[in-house]
């Protein structure tokens, strides 16, 4: 039976199981296409100083000695600093595994006061899909949170869940990624879709991400795309036009 | 008081529709499956689970009303208590199976890029409160929430019915008060470890006791309603509507096109309570149906439509077997493919095994002398309280 399906696996092109990963971050140009503008951040560029916050939970951090070098917040200030080398760009991660939207937005103001960030990536929802918290809290939290940034002056990028394969018939994410959209769509701030865009590089054989084994390389490849995600989508704001010449695409 | 007239036949439409409805939730189980494209729920605010739950109390007035007009309700109860029952029994029988998929994903899964996803196993560390939680319907894992919430319907079922029988529209108009209460003081049930239940009980109950309504001469007393042109014409405006909303969501920039004035008096559309939108949406497409689809239609005989009606028929065991089935997609799915080929393949493959089992569940009745379906013969109450 096993031998038989796994054939059928083999048919199957472009299965994610049994193709090669390349090199390159295949990032569609909708997935991350940021249809509010980021005044803040415009403002910052034109200062060329720019400063951001990515506040999350455990998926904004890897494990490992240089696992604060190759997660997705560093490799955000690597990418934008390629982008515009002649701007001061600082990224500085706040992430916690295990917090849930409510925890973290009790840190808010502090880190709004402490940085004067131009930017905050808030990366949320997986912890309080786990957690089973309720979704119409879950949204309250989510407009208070972007509430507190956008009165200290800065700009708000949402990042909702990672694609995982592996759990998802475990982790009903699907509410909390509609409040997500939702919130980010009343709220006029974009939102960093990881989870349709993870998914479509799963689909498209570009990561193997129903992998199970203890892969760090694997781990930090999907990070490095992801930080040149972001930075692809803070660009899609226009918030850099007339800064620097802009990269042509994602890298 | 006169007790209303309860149809002597069943009515295959049900049968059906319930049938496409288990096909349609055992799609929507499997994850990131994009067979489930074809599913309703991508297409309007309501899903699968509304044609379900509505079905389920319709067919739950429609046997269990005959018995306590015939036997009294001492004997009904006790029959709605014990379909409860089974219910509660097949609800743990998929718990041990999830707890046997989920206990294999922990031991195997060490991708350090989800040391986050990981930390929904922690409650394997405390079997003993996870099972007893489980035990007490409390602690309900993904796509397990709707059998629980037909238990309690079931257990609040046989007074619904006595006061349906005696008094249908003071039944109806409790179910709509209880279900305005509810979105008033947010009554639900606690779930374990946090949060309320996916599927308010306060609120569901709205369409089973519609559906019960409408079994026990409720439906006749819509018909001329829905003879009626304006009712047509708003129910096919409002379904359309719904899809265009709906497809906003899944087109990339979609959103942009919904103004929004419109998107603050339609968001949240809330699942747990069953949103009015949801509520009206259905209502629209049963109006429809019924419209287009009448119960003499000659199709329902056809043989194409017979592994849906068979489905139906046995919809406890279908279901059941379809959240297992569902389970061995997913495990299917990620240990030797995710593919598009084998995402068909395992949807295909899930669905001709529901229409295997039906054909077996059938044919033990009938090896046992009953026939599941008789048009000329009124429907043994005993037998299909099987089907309720």
């Amino acid at each position: 039976m096993r031998g038989w399906i796994g054939a059928l696996a083999l048919l199957c092109a472009g299965s994610p199981a049994v193709a090669q990963e390349p090199a390159r971050c295949a990032v569609p140009e909708y997935l991350v296409l940021a249809e509010q503008p980021l005044p803040r951040v415009a403002a910052a560029a034109q200062a060329r100083q720019l400063n951001i916050a990515v506040i999350g939970s455990g998926s904004t951090l890897l494990s490992g000695s240089d696992g604060a070098s190759a997660a997705y917040p560093a490799r955000l200030e690597a990418a934008l600093g390629r982008r515009l080398p002649s701007l001061a760009v600082k990224v500085t991660p706040f992430a916690k595994g295990r917090q849930t939207a409510q925890d973290m937005v009790k840190g808010f103001p502090q880190i709004m006061a402490d940085l004067k960030p131009d930017l905050v990536v808030w990366q949320t929802g997986t912890v309080d899909a786990i957690r089973g918290v309720e979704p119409d809290q879950f949204r309250i939290v989510l407009e208070r949170g972007i509430r507190i940034v956008q009165r200290a002056r800065a700009d708000v990028i949402l990042m909702n869940m990672q694609y995982s394969p592996r759990t998802d018939m475990l982790i009903a994410l699907g509410p909390y990624a509609v409040t997500m959209r939702v919130v980010a769509q009343q709220m006029g701030v974009p939102l960093f879709d990881r989870l349709s865009l993870m998914r479509r590089w799963s689909e498209d054989g570009q990561f193997d991400l129903y992998a199970a084994h203890r892969d760090t390389g694997l781990a930090k490849r999907v990070h490095d795309c992801l930080g040149k995600a972001v930075a692809a989508m803070i660009a899609s704001s226009g918030a850099f036009q007339g800064v620097t010449p802009l990269a042509p695409r994602v890298q | 008081m006169a007790t209303p007239a309860i149809p002597r036949e069943r009515d295959l439409r049900l049968d059906l529709f319930r049938g496409i409805a288990l096909w349609l939730i055992f799609l929507n189980h499997i994850p990131s499956n994009f067979v489930a494209w074809v599913t309703s729920r991508n297409y309007g605010f309501s899903d699968a689970t509304e044609i379900f739950i509505f079905i389920s109390g319709y067919t739950a007035a429609f046997v269990y009303g005959r018995a306590m007009s015939e036997r009294g309700p001492l004997v009904a109860s006790a029959r709605i208590l014990r379909r409860a029952w089974q219910i509660y029994v097949a609800h743990i029988f998929l718990f041990t199976i999830y707890l046997a998929e989920i206990s294999y994903v922990a031991s195997s899964f060490e991708n350090p890029l989800y040391t986050e996803e990981m930390n929904v196993l922690d409650f394997l560390k405390e079997p003993d409160v996870t099972i007893v939680q489980a035990l007490l319907l409390k602690f309900k894992p993904v796509n397990m929430d709707v059998l629980p919430l037909y238990i309690v319907l079931l257990i609040l079922f046989p007074p619904v019915l006595w006061l349906l029988l005696r008094r249908p529209a003071l039944a109806l108009a409790a179910s709509v008060s209880l279900y305005i209460l509810t979105w008033e003081f947010g009554w639900n049930i606690p779930s374990y470890p946090s949060g309320h239940w996916y599927f308010n009980p306060f609120a569901w109950q709205l369409l089973f006791v519609f559906g019960a309504w409408c079994a026990l001469g409720g439906a006749e007393r819509l018909a001329p309603a829905l003879r009626w042109r304006g009712v047509t014409v708003a129910a096919a405006v409002y379904l359309i509507f719904a899809l265009l909303i709906t497809l906003s969501w899944h087109v990339p920039g979609g959103s942009r096109f919904v103004p929004g004035w419109l998107e603050d008096h339609l968001y949240p559309i809330d699942k747990t309570n069953l949103d009015v939108l949801r509520f009206a949406h259905f209502l629209a497409l049963a109006a429809l149906t019924v419209k287009f689809v009448p119960q003499d239609w000659a199709g329902l005989k056809h043989p194409a439509l017979r592994p849906a009606i068979l489905c139906g028929q046995h919809s406890l065991e279908i279901f059941c077997l379809g959240v297992f089935l569902a389970f061995a997609a997913h495990f299917a799915l990620v240990e030797f493919s995710g593919g598009a080929g084998m995402q068909i393949f395992v949807s295909a493959v899930g669905i001709l095994v529901m229409i295997a089992a039906a054909m077996l569940l059938s044919w033990y009745k009938k090896s046992e002398g009953r026939r599941p379906v008789s048009p000329s013969k009124p429907p043994d109450a005993d037998l299909a309280g099987g089907e309720a």
